[in-house]
This record gives structure tokens, C-alpha cells and sequence, in this order.
């Protein structure tokens, strides 16, 4: 994005090209999530059908409500979008707001597989139940966790845009949280398909 | 009252054992000693400000090298103890449980909190030094990693007096490791302690990735970096690929025991095995994470001790790369045993052998090196030279181990023990060792006394020999790994007498190298040239001990040994002066949050060991405060003036 501070003289350009040195980072981070994820995962695969005499997961998934956090998840990846289009566009006002959106959805998401989540273990499914309820809880618990990290990031951010507004600090900041965003949306896509779809054919 | 007290503290504290009240009483005493020298010479502030909250890499290195020779004393220990009761059949030195805990507590801070962290004392103290960087890329995190890793091997030393030590085995397979077969907090111990050290070792990787991709010197392209920060660069990818699976794996374990899941259990659908195909998708990767850095050393060794340059750089980059990307393709060759198809387990065993290929090119560059060079035999050259046959020992029935049809017979036996310890000792400790002696000097501006240090060599081959040749041919006779006891029919008692004296040989020469580093902090050869060995790479270009900033300018890299090549072009006349330009400098700030938040992650730690969650929870929001604070901090760096930089380097004895 910032392709001509190539320059090594100090200042301004220095805080810049530092800045930019942590989006390297945090993609590498990214890299880091993404092994992680994929051994929740591979765990999952090989418990899918350890269901060691208890309920399955298609007796208990009630696809209805997972097919509406996955548009909420969704929506909330375009308005993080649209947020930093209004960054590029210097409008802090506007980030601000969309930041907002996107976290009001977020929190959503969070609330309704929260509700999933005490919904299943009335109906007894919790992880002590089977080997497949313990990587089912685990991998999306894990997700959601994640959400819920970078809602608390989102929260914190919006105050330093209202107090700083856009700075080089901030623009990275912004980066790095829709890179996070978007990254826990395609794990979402790949959750709901194995999990989910795959789960209740 | 009274009696809930006593009650909670002969549980809470280990008790029984006369060795365990020895080290009681003498870890409380070392406390009250420390406190009280740093409270006479009002030495408090100082820790604080210089050490505990320092973002400076080469203190974060020295800190990672002082930790680490205290976890090799502490494991050295463990496996002298082992050797003694294993001296003489049918002894009663140590008891089963005991002698458990002791091979569990050896393997896992030999490799995890010696290891690791003598190597990122490495990369720490070089790798920004050789690409002429003025620190990592990111210091803050650097420092988190330094006391996430301090904390975690803390906590998990802190078993040895406080509840109990794990004793699953280094690896702690279940169902062992589970709560019907280890209830108590030992177990939670081994998990938190990794746990949290690990978090530092991916940070690490990430931080150390950047810096050499992004922070070297202009104009040196990949091509002319020197070939320790192209292993450092090997050994980081291979961190951020496996450790998030151990991360991952532990995690998971823990929930097996905490929250009654069943993802390793015997019953409800849990599956042991996918624990040990898990532990050593991480476990194999980390053998070659902790050699690779070893053969980065060797090479810039070798060229300088040779006065040649490096023989086949390129093949040495391909080879540090193709051993990275092998090593996520063996993992299961250490459980051929398990009983898979037999195509798998042929996949696994030819993988392992192809490692073999990039080592051997490897091998035999250092040799070409060496061959007609001018040699001259320094410490480091010297730990150098002795790796080689000893690697090549250990690597040779690394092989046989790979044929897997044979490897039926030699599984789990001493024959394997004695491998892992030539690779590992002769490998990674001998080229750390190396790497110590070769850059103490760029560190602390001395180098360390050459006879005492020769003592110490000749100590630790001759004993490493003597200790571990003989394991082989106990493995052959039928010797398992874990046997803590034997009787006079098996006929083992002479090789394993010979053994446990190698072992002991080993610890002389440790005693000699502490000694040599004390005595040489008084009447060590002061290095006032900055290039003690008449080097080859960045780092000796710079005084010793290196300033804060370590480049007063940032040099312009023409040759792949560009020191080397600047020396010649000086002395051959042809040596063009550039014009010095100094600017201010750009430096971060320190930072007391590393310290605090990575308090708070032992207090994470402590609490779900315990089983009490309301400490964890205190530990987990202290987490977030410590994270929302540093998020909010604009003011991180400052610049270091002209005049400062001038009178630095004055100080130095270097006028710009």
C-alpha cells in the first residue's frame, strides 16, 4: 500500500516503514493461526464419529440459528471492510461507526453460539460426553474465543482513533484488526461446512 | 485451623525425601543471599532498570544464557542421578517413583528449557550483530518472550519442592499422563510450564523471521547473508509451523484432565495415539529446530578458523531449507511400533532416511572448508572438529533406527537413548558450546581462558564417549530406556558402571567451564580490537563489547564476508574510505510490562495447576490489563542524539 518509503532517512518515513514491518508480522501471526486452527481441525476429523454411545451431532445441531451467525459473521467481515475504505478515504468519523457495526454483529455472533452452546448441554451434550462433543466444543469454543479477543481489540482501538484519530499507528492497527477479522471469517467457512453441513448429513 | 494449615502444607510442599529437604534449604538460602547483596549495595533499581525491563536484545541474550547454563546444571543433575543408581544392579538410591519424576524433569528441561533457550541467547546475540541491524524487529515483544519463557521454566522447576514432580515422561504420553494415573498437580506443572514458555518460543519465531527478512543491512541480498542468520532464519520457520501444533496438543491434554473431556482417554471415543501422532508433529520439527542453529554456527566457525571462505554456500542454504521443510514428514517413525500399514510405515522410514542427504552435503562442505585451509585449533574450532565424527556416529544409527523392520528390536532401548544423546550432545550442545566461546567475546569483551577450557573439552569427550558407547551395546542386550533398577542375572553391570563414570567425566568438565568463566571474568584476554579472531562477518566489525545501538553507522554490504572482504581491501591499498555520516538514532523504549504480564501468566499457570481457577482468573484479567495499557502507548521510542553516538564510540576507542 505504502510502496515508496524505501528511503532510510529518520522521522516520519521511519515511524511509517516501521509500521508497515508489523503488518508482516501480524500475517506471519496469521500463518500461525491458521496451524493452529488446522490441528483443532485434524482433532475433529479423526473424533467425528467418537461419539462413544451418546448423542450425535446430527440429532442436536439446529442448523436455522448456525446458518444466521453465519451471515451475521459474514455482514460483519464487509462492514470491517468498509471501514477501512473509510479509512483510506481519511474519514474517522465514518471508521469509527462502521468499527462500531462490526462489532455490534460481532458481539451478536458471540451471544447466539453462546445460546448454542447451553442449548446443547441441556439436551446433555457437553464436553465430557464423547470424544466428539470435546473437539466439536473445543474447535468452535476456539473460534469463538478468538471473536471475542478481537471484539475486546476492536473496543480499545476505537477509543484511540476518537483520541488520536488516523495516524500511522492507528492505520496499522486497523490493518492488522480487518486482516483478523477477515481471517476468523474464512475459518468460520470451513467450520461450517465441516462442522455443521458435513455434521448434520 | 491449625490442623487445616498442616494439612494443606504436607501436601502442598514435597516432604519424605532427605534430598528434596537439601534442596529446600538451600534454595531458600540462595534467595536470602540474593536479596540481601542486592539490598547492601542498593543493587535494586539497577536490576529493574537495566535487566528486568531491558528491550536491548544482546541483554535478553545474555539473560536467555544464563538461564539455560543454570537448567543444564539442574538437568546435568538429574542425569547424574539416574547414572548413580543405575551404577551397580539392584540399588537403592532412588526409588521408582523418584527415579520417574528424575528422567521426566532430565528430558524435558534438557530440551525445552536448556535447549531452546541457549539457542535464543544465540539468535539474540548475533543475528541482528551480522546483518547489521539495531535490533530485532520487535524489541517489545523480544523482552515478552525472554520472561514468558522465564516464568514458564520457573514454574515448572518450581514442581521439584512444590507439589510434585511430573513424572510421565518427557513427552508425558496418556493414558499415563491422564488423571487416573497421575492425579496431583505434577502433571499440570509439565503442561503450564510449556504451555506458557511456549507462547514465547512462537513470538520468537515471528520476531525473528521479520528481522531477517525485513531489518538486514543494505545491500546484503539473501544471497550474501551469512549462513548462522540463514539457519536462524530455518530454524524460525520450522517454530511457527510446529509450535502452534503443541500449543494446540497440550491444550488439549489439559482439557482431558481439567474438564473431563475425551480426546486421548481409553474410554468415551478418546484416542491415546492421536496424542503421539500430535506431541511429535511438533517433537521432530524441534529436534531440527534446536540442530539447525548448531550447523549455522558450525559454518561461520569453520570459515574463520580456517581462514577460507565457506565451501558451497549455496548447497549449505538449500541443504538448511530442504532439512526444514523434511522434517515435518518424519514424525512418525517414533512410534513404527504403533502398527500402521505397512505403506505408511515405509513412507516414514525412507523420509527419515532422505534427512540423511542435506547433512551429509552438509558434513562434507565443512570438510572441504577445513581442506587446505590454514587452521588454527581455538576453542570453538575445537568443538567444531569434535562434533563431526561424533554426528556422524549419532546420524549413522539415527539410520539403522529408520529401517523400520529393524527398528522392532532396537525400540525404546538404550540403543536409542544412545543415539538421541550423540545427536543431541554431540550436535546441538557442541555447536552452542562453540557458539558461546566463539561470540563470548563480541558479549562481554573478554575471551574465556583457553587452558581451562581445554580441560573442560577433553572432559566432556572423553566422558561423553565412555558414557554413551556402552549404552549401545546395553540396548542390543536387551536394556530398555526407564528400567530403574536391574538385577545381577542380566549381566549389564559392568557397561553400565562404565557408563555412569563417562557421565561423571561429563559433570568434571561442566565444573571446569564454570570455572573458566569466572576466572576469566578477572583474567580473561581483554578483546580491544572488536575482531578477537580475525573474523569474517558485520559483528566483528563493531567494538566488543557491541554499544547499545550496536552500529554507530549502518554498513553497506558489498560481499557475503563482508568484514573479511573490507580487511583485505585495507590492507591491499584498494579500500575506498566512505564518508561518515551519523544521524540520531532510532531506539525503543524499556518496558517493565514483559515482566509484569508474564507474572501474570504464572499466576494462570499456578492457579490451574492447583485446580484453583479463581487465581487463573485474577491471572487472566491481570493478562488483559497489561495488554489494553501496552495498547494504548504511543510513546515507545526515543533517539539517541549525535553528540551521544560520538561519545560512545569515543569511549570505545573508535573516533568517527
Amino acid at each position: 500500500m505504502m510502496a515508496n518509503h524505501h528511503d532510510h532517512s529518520h522521522g516520519h518515513d521511519h515511524h511509517e516503514e516501521h509500521e508497515q514491518l508489523k503488518v508482516l508480522g501480524f500475517w506471519i501471526f496469521v500463518v500461525t493461526d491458521c496451524i493452529l486452527f488446522g490441528t483443532l481441525f485434524a482433532t475433529y476429523a479423526v473424533m467425528m464419529h467418537s461419539f462413544a454411545g451418546g448423542p450425535t451431532g446430527k440429532e442436536l445441531f439446529e442448523l436455522p440459528g448456525i446458518i444466521a451467525s453465519t451471515f451475521i459473521l459474514l455482514t460483519s467481515s464487509f462492514t470491517s471492510g468498509l471501514a477501512v475504505l473509510a479509512m483510506n478515504k481519511g474519514k474517522v468519523k465514518e471508521l469509527i461507526a462502521w468499527l462500531a457495526v462490526t462489532a455490534v454483529l460481532g458481539l451478536a455472533f458471540v451471544v447466539l453460539e453462546v445460546n448454542e452452546f447451553t442449548h446443547l448441554m441441556h439436551e446433555g451434550a457437553t464436553m465430557a460426553t464423547s470424544g466428539f462433543w470435546s473437539a466439536f466444543f473445543t474447535l468452535v469454543g476456539t473460534h469463538g474465543l478468538h471473536v471475542s479477543v478481537g471484539l475486546f481489540w476492536m473496543v480499545a482501538l476505537m477509543m484511540q482513533l476518537k483520541r488520536r484519530g488516523i495516524n500511522a499507528v492507528t492505520r496499522r492497527k486497523v490493518t492488522n484488526l480487518s486482516l483478523y477479522w477477515h481471517f476468523l471469517d474464512v475459518v468460520w467457512i470451513f467450520l461450517f461446512t465441516v462442522v455443521y453441513l458435513m455434521g448434520v448429513m | 485451623m491449625w490442623e487445616d494449615i498442616k494439612d494443606f502444607a504436607s501436601t502442598f510442599f514435597v516432604t519424605g525425601d532427605p534430598l528434596i529437604y537439601g534442596a529446600d534449604v538451600s534454595i531458600v538460602l540462595t534467595m536470602l543471599a540474593i536479596v540481601f547483596v542486592l539490598t547492601k549495595y542498593k543493587k535494586w533499581g539497577w536490576l529493574w532498570r537495566e535487566w528486568l525491563t531491558t528491550v536491548d536484545h544482546k541483554r535478553i541474550g545474555i539473560m536467555y544464557l544464563i538461564a539455560s547454563l543454570l537448567m543444564l546444571f539442574r538437568g546435568g543433575v538429574d542425569a547424574l542421578l539416574m547414572r548413580l543408581q543405575l551404577a551397580f544392579p539392584n540399588l537403592e538410591f532412588l526409588h521408582a517413583d523418584h527415579y520417574n519424576a528424575i528422567f521426566t524433569t532430565h528430558g524435558t528441561i534438557m530440551i525445552l528449557f536448556m535447549a531452546m533457550p541457549m539457542m535464543f541467547g544465540l539468535f539474540n546475540m548475533v543475528v541482528p550483530l551480522q546483518i547489521g541491524a539495531r535490533d530485532v524487529a520487535y524489541p517489545f515483544l523480544n523482552a515478552l518472550s525472554f520472561w514468558l519463557f522465564f516464568l514458564g521454566a520457573m514454574l515448572f522447576n518450581l514442581s521439584f519442592v512444590i507439589g510434585g514432580s511430573p513424572d510421565a515422561g518427557w513427552l508425558s504420553y496418556p493414558p499415563l499422563s491422564q488423571n487416573d494415573f497421575s492425579p496431583g498437580p505434577g502433571q499440570n506443572f509439565w503442561i503450564w510450564g510449556i504451555q506458557i514458555s511456549g507462547i514465547g518460543s512462537l513470538a520468537t519465531g515471528i520476531n525473528f523471521i521479520v528481522t531477517i527478512l525485513k531489518m538486514r543491512a543494505p545491500g546484503m541480498t539473501l544471497s550474501k547473508m551469512p549462513l548462522f542468520s540463514w539457519s536462524v532464519l530455518s530454524s524460525s520457520i520450522m517454530i511457527i509451523f510446529a509450535f502452534p501444533i503443541l500449543t494446540i496438543t497440550i491444550a488439549l491434554l489439559f482439557l482431558d484432565r481439567f474438564a473431563g473431556a475425551h480426546f486421548f482417554t481409553m474410554d468415551g471415543g478418546g484416542n491415546p495415539m492421536m496424542y503421539l501422532n500430535l506431541i511429535w508433529m511438533w517433537g521432530h520439527p524441534e529436534v531440527y529446530i534446536v540442530v539447525v542453529p548448531a550447523f549455522g554456527i558450525f559454518s561461520e566457525v569453520v570459515a574463520t578458523f580456517s581462514r577460507k571462505r565457506i565451501f558451497g554456500y549455496k548447497s549449505m542454504v538449500w541443504a538448511l531449507m530442504a532439512i526444514a521443510i523434511a522434517s515435518f514428514f518424519t514424525w512418525a517413525h517414533h512410534f513404527f511400533t504403533m502398527g500402521t500399514s505397512a505403506s505408511v510405515i515405509a513412507f516414514f522410514a525412507i523420509s527419515t532416511m532422505v534427512i540423511a542427504i542435506p547433512t551429509g552435503v552438509k558434513v562434507f562442505n565443512w570438510l572441504f572448508t577445513m581442506f587446505r585451509g590454514r587452521i588454527s585449533f581455538k576453542q570453538p574450532m575445537l568443538w567444531t572438529i569434535a562434533f563431526i565424527p561424533c554426528f556422524l556416529v549419532g546420524g549413522a544409527t539415527g539410520v539403522m533406527l529408520a529401517v523400520a523392520p529393524a527398528d522392532y528390536q532396537y525400540h525404546n532401548s538404550y540403543f536409542l537413548i544412545a543415539h538421541f544423546h550423540q545427536v543431541l550432545i554431540g550436535g546441538v550442545v557442541f555447536g552452542y558450546l562453540a557458539g558461546i566461546y566463539y561470540w563470548w567475546p563480541k558479549l562481554f569483551g573478554f575471551k574465556l581462558d583457553e587452558k581451562l577450557g581445554r580441560w573442560g573439552f577433553w572432559f566432556w569427550n572423553i566422558g561423553f564417549y565412555i558414557c554413551f558407547m556402552p549404552q549401545y551395546a546395553l540396548g542390543f542386550m536387551g536394556m530398555t530406556r526407564r528400567y530403574y533398577t536391574y538385577g545381577w542375572d542380566r549381566g549389564w553391570e559392568d557397561l553400565n558402571l562404565v557408563s555412569t563414570v563417562g557421565a561423571f567425566m561429563m559433570g568434571i568438565g561442566f565444573i571446569f567451564q564454570v570455572w573458566q568463566i569466572t576466572y576469566s571474568i578477572k583474567h580473561g584476554e581483554r578483546d580491544t580490537t572488536g575482531d578477537p579472531w580475525d573474523a569474517r562477518t558485520l559483528e566483528w566489525s563493531i567494538p566488543s563489547p557491541a554499544p547499545f545501538y550496536n552500529f554507530a553507522v549502518v554498513p553497506n554490504v558489498k560481499d557475503s564476508d563482508d568484514w573479511w572482504a573490507t580487511k583485505q581491501a585495507k590492507a591491499n591499498g584498494t579500500y575506498k574510505e566512505e564518508p561518515v555520516h551519523l544521524e540520531p538514532i532510532h531506539m525503543p523504549k524499556n518496558s517493565g510490562i514483559p515482566i509484569i504480564m508474564s507474572t501474570f501468566w504464572f499466576l494462570i499457570g499456578f492457579g490451574f495447576t492447583f485446580g484453583w481457577v479463581w487465581m487463573a482468573v485474577v491471572g487472566f484479567i491481570g493478562v488483559a490489563v497489561c495488554m489494553w495499557v501496552r495498547s494504548f502507548q504511543y510513546d515507545t521510542d526515543y533517539y539517541v542524539p549525535v553528540d551521544e553516538v560520538r561519545r560512545t564510540e569515543a569511549s570505545l576507542g573508535r573516533v568517527l
